[in-house]
């Protein structure tokens, strides 16, 4: 846990907006998106309900959720686009700008801490070439961040690479792994 | 009802209501920031905590109703210390800007700091910073002077219906946030900068215009529509800088409309008539208030006589004005716009009629029209009082045998005029006006009128004793007092009854009070 | 068993039985291991009846208050015509506790089974899982199950042939610790920031969707299976200390031990027989320094308190701490303390929703002070100032986060204050260098 890793406590993927290309928006719900969406809606009694769930559609088809992505939900949900951006804000999952194609979270609280998370931290992010925490590496295949807590401290270190759960990490484990990521 | 002891002294309240709005009732203040009367309980800034005997915890005053027997102290050892951690913590990531920040002398995170806070910061770290947001619309946001209380969120949630502000981030990185091209454009949005407790958002019209101990404040009413929203018009040297809501459950419960609030400036008005004046050889020239009076008595004396009025005009000074007319004729007409209620609050809104007193005048017998000359017989004498008469051709007036004008400016149109009264204006003087729900209201005086400028009711009263008929009036609660016993609509109603938050007239249509919203209603 | 390690054979495997076991994990191999009996045999029963039944086994809270779970349905009024909702509280996210995960993600079908007991004996038609978003692998297996479920009708408007409608449905979280706070969770649910709420109005009178709602924890749930098909008796009986734990309890464990992993032993087990025995002990050439036994908002606990100390919710308050969710962080020698402590108040002013003053600005303030005294900068002033922060920060706000954040701090600085004054003074901290096996 050497100070020098520690970064803020923004939005982890907050420094890599300004590399974003952002590409034009194509809506996400029509046909079996919308079908989807009409599925979960039924789920609730409340439409608002299906937010978080809508919202990992649209994070599932563009990666991330953009304001257009955030304008086109509200507009679904009888929500404003403001109310949408606060939810979205307060979640540290939804990507609030583009990451690279393999998202690496990190586990680095206590219990991982004390197990060595910080040396898996500083090996992504030398085999990645990203450098920096929250960073999109320069051929945009990897963002690395901290994560608070993964729930599987038994397991340390937990690492998540997009929705994929690997447990028991080790720096030295790390080449292994990214040879595997394409 | 329930019976409790706050601070020592009894209070007895009904069944639900909080412990902070008991104590108000014995004269108890409890600090707050996040808790307002006008909207949902939001519970989160932490300052209204209090000590209530036998209670494990603090409790939060603004959410904790009262229940028989308990025992409350607000400026215990234990309270004041947890509001001194609350104002500390407040601060610390706060810039201590007070000298530049235009809430300096109005902020409640002030008031509270010199009242109870530290002397001093613990706080060794470096502040968090985020740079300052036009929020459009009046409202500018400086994110480092936040404390969070969600006031103007949960003010366009609850109460705007046009949720259109947010909390962005979360922990010590929360900050209010807007969605990127939508701005705070509601027509009441406006009043967020009222509700905010500190120097985090700030009216763009006022920005910079005053510090708050130069202002003087007077009670009023807002003349910009029918609705009567009570308010505090601020001025600095004699000018009006600034509308602000006063809070009347009747009429406005705590708000006003941003058009009514910026739409202030034609009352500083700068070319105006100052001196009475009378028509000689080569044109108008000013006189003394003695010979224009005598003047207009004379010219008004056995005539027909056709009023032109103002909805802006007192019910006083209408009242006046239809002794004048005895027998003749009144109209007005009254400017329209766009109506914009305000959703969270019952019967509110800025209403389609932009004058203060439309139902006065129509109360008091003056015809509504669009056509204003319309009723101007040949050869009546033409009152003008208080119309600008923007709009209407000269040939229309010209039907008249005379012109007079008892105004603040002179109309184009009044080619003609031979006599001119000088008037003040809205705010500078004092009266009555009546809104749409007939709710009779006071408005005083906030600037003093140029030059030799008179109140209409001083100029109508002198012109009717220099007409020969009753007049003896030294203040306009007299003038009032005339009115309500000469007519049925008014009768039994005086200024001190009236007081600084009015009375429906007699045959007013029944109304149902507009707050405070009700608690946990979120 | 000591998933995923071999079971030990002083453990107690009521919920944990089947771990490991991939069969498990479908709807024949769970039916094939008595699945869905206690759920037909609940559904055959009157609702109060199963109540009575949770509240005579002496079942409490697993998700850390540990308040009686029968006492807390029955809050729950039959008949006033509102929908009542159950949620199952999957959002595992205290530091340390990782048992519900593995609850999910082995025996997803229990989870649904005691899920559907617990909507059934609330009156509920309607429950829902709230799963954190970082567990995908207990997010796939649960959908699975619930699939698998409906599909066998076991779930749906006829439930197992009874004629009970009850609906399960996965919720996925999106990353936000206090959503594990029940009426975050249920804002959250409902499509909003996960702010907690003020209490009163209570979740059973206003809960989810403004609705009568019980909340319970995973591990809850699962145990009231067994408890119906066995018996009250059965269940109470199960208890080394106090009459008022009983059952077996999930402890996951990590940190520096030997043997990490979820364990599930009797109520009022022996501590430290537990660590040295069960968990193996600490790491070659390393010792024990301090636990915390109920994830990262509890006490730490001295290793001399720790050691004296029996497994259960009086047991563990004895020993200066709490059983909070059974997540046990073991701390060796080798371990800064201060470091240790400043990482836990990062997790919490990165967590804190931001909604009340002391909780939003005091667990930002903690952890800045916490990691200047770990750079070396701090001063003695600084002390003082922690422990008056963490004064300011208890017992203040909307929900226990704060509370949590200056818990350990506390703790921390009481129990530990020699290292903390050690790094103040310019002396740094010398980790036990011997090789670690």
């Amino acid at each position: 846990m050497t100070p020098d890793l520690v970064g803020g406590l923004e939005s982890p993927d907050y420094a890599s907006h300004d590399r974003a290309a952002h590409e034009p928006y194509t809506p996400v719900f029509t046909g079996d998106l919308k079908r989807e969406l009409d599925e979960l809606l039924t789920r609730y009694p409340q439409k608002m309900a299906a937010l978080l769930p809508a919202l990992w559609i649209v994070q599932r088809v563009h990666g991330w959720v953009s304001e257009e992505g955030m304008a086109e939900v509200a507009g679904l949900l009888d929500l404003t686009p403001a109310y949408v951006k606060g939810v979205v804000t307060f979640y540290t999952m939804y990507h609030q700008h583009p990451v690279g194609k393999y998202f690496i979270q990190v586990c680095t609280t206590s219990p991982c801490g004390i197990c060595g998370a910080e040396d898996v931290v500083k090996a992504f992010l030398r085999h990645t070439n990203t450098g920096e925490l929250g960073v999109t590496s320069p051929d945009g295949r990897f963002t690395v961040i901290e994560v608070e807590c993964l729930g599987a401290c038994g397991f340390a270190t937990p690492v998540m690479v997009n929705e994929e759960f690997i447990e028991s990490m080790t720096p030295d484990k790390v080449p292994e792994l990214l040879a595997k990521l394409t | 009802m329930v019976n409790l002891t706050i601070e020592g002294r009894p209070v007895s309240v009904a069944e639900g209501t909080t412990i902070l709005e008991a104590a108000k009732t014995a004269g108890v203040l409890i600090p707050h920031y996040c808790y307002h009367p006008g909207l949902p309980v939001a519970g989160v800034c932490r300052m209204c905590l209090v000590e209530v005997e036998k209670a494990p915890k603090l409790a939060p005053s603004c959410a904790t109703t009262v229940a028989e027997g308990q025992v409350v102290h607000v400026h215990s050892e234990k309270s004041l210390d947890a509001r001194k951690g609350v104002l500390e913590m407040l601060l610390i990531n706060h810039p201590l800007d007070c000298p530049i920040c235009d809430q300096s002398g109005e902020c409640e995170l002030q008031d509270y700091t010199y009242q109870e806070g530290r002397e001093d910061s613990r706080y060794r770290e470096p502040k968090r910073f985020n740079p300052a947001e036009d929020f459009g619309g009046d409202v500018i946001y400086v994110p480092n002077r936040c404390i969070l209380c969600t006031r103007c969120v949960r003010f366009m949630d609850d109460v705007a219906h046009d949720p259109s502000l947010n909390v962005s981030e979360r922990g010590d990185r929360a900050l209010i946030g807007k969605f990127e091209g939508k701005d705070l454009t509601h027509p009441w949005a406006a009043n967020v900068v009222d509700l905010c407790p500190v120097g985090a958002l700030l009216s763009k019209d006022f920005l910079n215009k005053a510090r708050a101990w130069e202002l003087d404040r007077t009670a009023s009413i807002c003349p910009n529509c029918t609705q009567g929203c009570n308010v505090i018009m601020e001025t600095r040297e004699n000018q009006l800088v600034r509308m602000r809501p006063r809070p009347n459950e009747e009429v406005n419960a705590f708000f006003m409309c941003d058009w009514g609030r910026l739409n202030y400036r034609w009352m500083n008005e700068k070319s105006r008539v100052e001196q009475p004046m009378l028509r000689r050889k080569d044109g108008l020239a000013p006189t003394s208030w003695e010979e224009a009076i005598s003047a207009a008595a004379r010219a008004l004396s056995g005539k027909k006589v056709f009023v032109a009025a103002s909805p802006m005009l007192s019910n006083e000074s209408l009242f006046l004005l239809t002794q004048v007319m005895d027998g003749g004729a009144g109209a007005f007409r009254v400017t329209e716009g766009e109506e914009a209620p305000l959703p969270g609050v019952d019967d509110l809104a800025l209403r389609r009629e932009r004058a203060a007193n439309v139902y006065g005048a129509e109360t008091l017998g003056f015809k509504k029209t669009k056509d204003l000359l319309g009723g101007l017989g040949q050869g009546d004498v033409l009152v003008v009082a208080g119309e600008d008469l923007a709009g209407i051709d000269a040939s229309a007036v010209s039907r008249a045998s005379d012109v007079i004008v008892i105004g603040s400016v002179l109309p184009e149109a009044a080619t003609k005029a031979s006599i001119v009264l000088p008037i003040a204006n809205f705010s500078e003087e004092e009266g009555t006006v009546t809104n749409l729900r007939g709710r009779v209201q006071r408005f005083t005086q906030a600037r003093q009128a140029p030059g030799e400028t008179r109140p209409s009711w001083v100029v109508l009263g002198d012109l009717l004793g220099a007409m020969g008929k009753q007049s003896n009036f030294f203040l306009p609660s007299e003038v009032f007092a005339k009115l309500a016993s000469a007519h049925k609509s008014f009768a039994g109603l005086s200024y001190d009854a009236l007081g600084f938050k009015g009375l429906p007239v007699v045959d007013a249509p029944p109304t149902r009070p507009k707050g405070p919203i009700a608690v946990g209603a979120a | 068993m000591g998933f995923p390690h071999h079971p030990h054979p002083r453990e107690t495997t009521v919920l944990t039985k089947y771990f490991g076991e991939n069969e498990a994990r479908t709807l024949d191999g769970w039916k094939k291991r008595g699945g869905y009996k206690a759920l037909e045999k609940a559904l055959g029963m009157q609702p109060a009846d199963i109540v009575n039944v949770v509240k005579e086994s002496g079942l409490r809270g697993r998700g850390g208050a540990g308040f009686p779970t029968g006492v807390k349905w029955s809050f729950m009024k039959p008949g006033d015509g509102k929908p009542h909702y159950l949620c199952c509280n999957a959002d595992e996210s205290e530091p340390g506790t990782f048992k519900d995960r593995e609850l999910m993600r082995w025996t997803p079908h229990a989870v649904v089974e005691g899920c559907a007991i617990g909507a059934y004996a609330i009156g509920a038609e309607t429950a829902y899982v709230y799963i954190r978003g970082e567990f995908t692998e207990p997010l796939h297996w649960m959908e699975k199950a619930v699939k698998e479920a409906y599909a066998a009708g076991i779930l749906g408007k006829n439930a197992m042939g009874s004629g009970k409608r009850i609906d399960v449905h996965v919720h996925k979280g999106a990353g936000a610790y206090i959503c594990g706070e029940e009426t975050a969770l249920m804002e959250s649910l409902e499509g909003r920031r996960g702010n907690p709420r003020i209490k009163p109005p209570f979740p059973a009178v206003s809960g989810v969707f403004g609705m009568p709602t019980t909340i319970n924890n995973v591990e809850t749930l699962v145990a009231t299976a067994p408890i119906l098909l066995n018996g009250a008796d059965w269940y109470k009986k199960m208890s080394l200390s106090n009459p008022k734990s009983t059952g077996t309890k999930l402890f996951s464990v990590c940190g520096n031990v030997q043997r990490p992993g979820t364990y599930e032993v009797v109520m009022g087990f022996p501590f430290k027989e537990f660590l040295y025995d069960l968990c193996g002990g600490p790491l070659h050439g390393r010792k024990f320094k301090a636990v915390i036994p109920g994830g990262a908002s509890v006490p730490i606990q001295t290793m001399e308190e720790a050691e004296a100390t029996l497994m259960d919710y009086e047991g563990f308050v004895a020993g200066g701490s709490m059983l909070g969710s059974g997540g046990v962080i073991v701390i060796d020698d080798a371990q800064p303390m201060v470091t240790v402590i400043a990482r836990i108040a990062r997790f919490f002013a990165h967590e804190s929703c931001g909604q009340c003053t002391q909780c939003r600005e005091g667990t930002a303030w903690t952890t800045k002070i916490l990691e200047r005294i770990r750079d070396g900068e701090g001063t003695i002033e600084d002390l003082d100032t922690l422990l008056d922060i963490a004064e300011q920060m208890t017992g203040k706000t909307i929900c226990v986060l704060s509370d949590s954040c200056a818990v350990p701090v506390v703790s921390g600085i009481q129990k530990f204050r020699g290292e903390f004054e050690a790094l103040i003074q310019g002396r740094r901290f010398h980790p036990v260098t011997a090789a670690v096996a």
